[in-house]
């Protein structure tokens, strides 16, 4: 595929992919991916250092759908919106077809509780690795792993990054 | 010699708490003295974090920057991270290996029991400068921290005065530690947690089986952990530490008792797509909470292993650390389960992502009233072992033993276990 229009559809994917997250579409969310799939997100320290514990480990779509369903009925947390900024895409097509994307992305987060209502502050900085296969035309993630510079974690993490 | 913290201290064996605790800057201050350096083992550090000589790592007692590292020999060793001459940090890594620290500032140099070995231009230059005749470099290593071990958890101390590290924890406290540490473990990793509130909410949040399967739905819905399973809390002869231990009976009658409650925490239709989730591995019956006294948490929850390290950062905020382990013979299928349950816990936990959350709200609503109290009576007003679920008994023990340790009361303690 032509490198500018594959980079383009790749810039596409991670927009939409931001967008859904930051507008709250959370549902959408596991059907950018394919089934099975790896989403982790994973702090910096561990990969540093080769040692296998994330702070979400997803291995298919119904392990993301209840990650989902958790966000809306089980989990206990403040209300919040996420923007992310994506930047620094470095998109790579491999011989056998598979396309590799790594991103710098960032997480602005508000609060919206009543005690903090309205404060935003930087809550998360890392890198995406992502690697993308076409599905019937559309681009999917076939693996995303979020290294989060950020490992430590400002009050708690429930919304994907 | 700072004034004692004003607090009017109720006399009621921990079953009230004046919100002051949590608030005032003095009583946190006076903490970093009379428990971070008092008659205190704090946990530092799983003895497989750093296994070879040389190995360190830099953590904290309290607010106190410390570095743990292990000599030539193989001894563990603990001192303060700030260098002999001027103070500055002298470890300025999380981890590493090395058999020489030394200060970036003017190069003093330490070994890793933290004895001073060398300093540059000790005599000065052309017989000028330099330290007088009686510098002695004995006088002037890295203040040094009592360490010892317990199946392989590594704590340290200021005190001179603390009773050894086995008779701190005590018999009961030794016996669970034991059912976890039973052979060689592995460190899977870390996550880290800021939370805005005071460390002593979250000492009582992992002490309080009432709030597990209320504030979470998981534990609830899926029986990880009920209050109707059997199970109880028990307490070391001072109530200082404690052990919340629950495990599944009769599942039909446990769930009834959440479905005739109506509560939020138990739905019946609420299922998981994946459930490979919970497809764990029998490996230990029920699940474990314990607390050491006054910073760590030893948790077992279905095949999550974890130590986490409670570190006070002022008086409204505290650092939550957990260390995730195996064991060294785990086999590829269990290492897969670790890491994917791992999901339940830390920061992003499925169940205890919610324990700090809920600290948060104590914090954010008691900001102006000092003088009120929580009511901490669920189980009685005692401090005991209870073979339920439904108690507080262990918070209270945590409060009478700080009450204490803190000088807000000249009640003796007692044996709660005679």
């Amino acid at each position: 595929m032509d490198k500018y229009a594959l980079r383009c559809a790749v810039e596409e994917l991670l927009a939409a992919y931001a967008h859904c997250l930051d507008s709250d579409r959370l549902e959408e969310w596991p059907d950018f991916f394919t089934d099975p799939c790896l989403y982790q997100v994973l702090p910096r320290e561990n990969r540093e250092q080769g040692l296998p514990i994330a702070l979400i480990y997803c291995d298919s779509r119904g392990m993301l759908r209840d990650r989902v369903v958790a966000h809306r009925q089980a989990n206990i947390y403040g209300p919040h919106a996420y923007r992310h900024l994506i930047s620094n895409l470095r998109v790579c097509e491999e011989p056998d077809g598979t396309i590799t994307a790594q991103a710098t992305y960032t997480v602005l987060r508000t609060l919206l509780d009543p005690v903090r209502y309205g404060s935003t502050e930087v809550y998360s900085a890392g890198e995406y690795r992502d690697v993308l296969v076409w599905v019937e035309g559309q681009l999917k993630l076939r693996e995303k792993t979020v290294i989060v510079d950020t490992c430590r974690i400002d009050s708690l993490l429930v919304t994907p990054l | 010699m700072q004034a004692a913290a004003q607090i009017a201290w109720p006399r009621t064996e921990g079953a009230r708490v004046p919100y002051q605790v949590f608030l005032d800057p003095a009583i946190y201050e006076q903490e970093q003295e009379r428990i971070f350096r008092g008659p205190t083992w704090s946990y530092v550090a799983l003895e497989a974090e750093f296994p070879r000589p040389g190995d360190f790592k830099a953590t904290f007692v309290g607010e106190t920057p410390i570095v743990v590292t292990r000599a030539r020999d193989g001894t563990v060793h603990a001192f303060v991270n700030r260098c002999a001459h001027r103070g500055a940090l002298v470890c300025r890594e999380p981890r590493g290996n090395r058999l020489r620290h030394t200060c970036v500032y003017h190069q003093w140099t330490y070994d890793a029991e933290g004895n001073l070995v060398g300093v540059p231009f000790r005599t000065g230059i052309d017989g000028k400068g330099g330290y007088p005749a009686d510098f002695d470099p004995k006088q002037h290593g890295l203040q040094k921290l009592r360490v010892a071990t317990y199946d392989g958890l590594v704590f340290a101390s200021f005190s001179a005065t603390v009773e050894p590290l086995a008779e701190y924890l005590g018999p009961t406290m030794r016996q669970w530690l034991d059912r976890i540490f039973n052979r060689p473990i592995r460190v899977l990793g870390y996550t880290r947690q800021f939370v805005h509130a005071n460390w002593k909410l979250y000492a009582e949040n992992v002490r309080d089986p009432y709030h597990a399967s209320l504030l979470h739905l998981f534990h609830a819905t899926f029986g990880l952990y009920r209050s109707t399973q059997g199970g109880g809390v028990w307490l070391d002869r001072l109530g200082r530490h404690s052990v919340l231990h629950s495990y599944r009976r009769d599942a039909e009658a446990e769930t009834a008792a959440y479905r005739q409650a109506g509560l939020r925490s138990y739905q019946a239709t609420y299922t998981l797509a994946d459930p490979s989730l919970l497809a764990g591995r029998q490996e230990f019956p029920g699940l474990v909470i314990q607390t050491i006294f006054p910073s760590l948490v030893v948790q077992q929850i279905q095949n999550t292993l974890a130590v986490r390290q409670i570190l006070p950062k002022g008086v409204d905020a505290f650092e939550l650390i957990f260390t995730f382990f195996g064991y060294e013979d785990d086999d590829e299928e269990m290492l897969r389960i670790r890491r994917k349950q791992a999901n339940l816990v830390g920061p992003a936990g499925l169940i205890s992502l919610e324990d700090g959350h809920a600290t948060e709200l104590v914090q954010q609503a008691i900001v102006r009233d000092p003088a009120a109290s929580s009511l901490v009576e669920m189980g009685g007003r005692t401090v005991e072992d209870q073979e339920n679920l439904v108690t507080e008994t262990g918070i209270r023990g945590f409060w009478r033993y700080y009450g204490a340790l803190m000088g807000f009361t000249d009640v003796p303690l007692e044996d709660s276990h005679g």
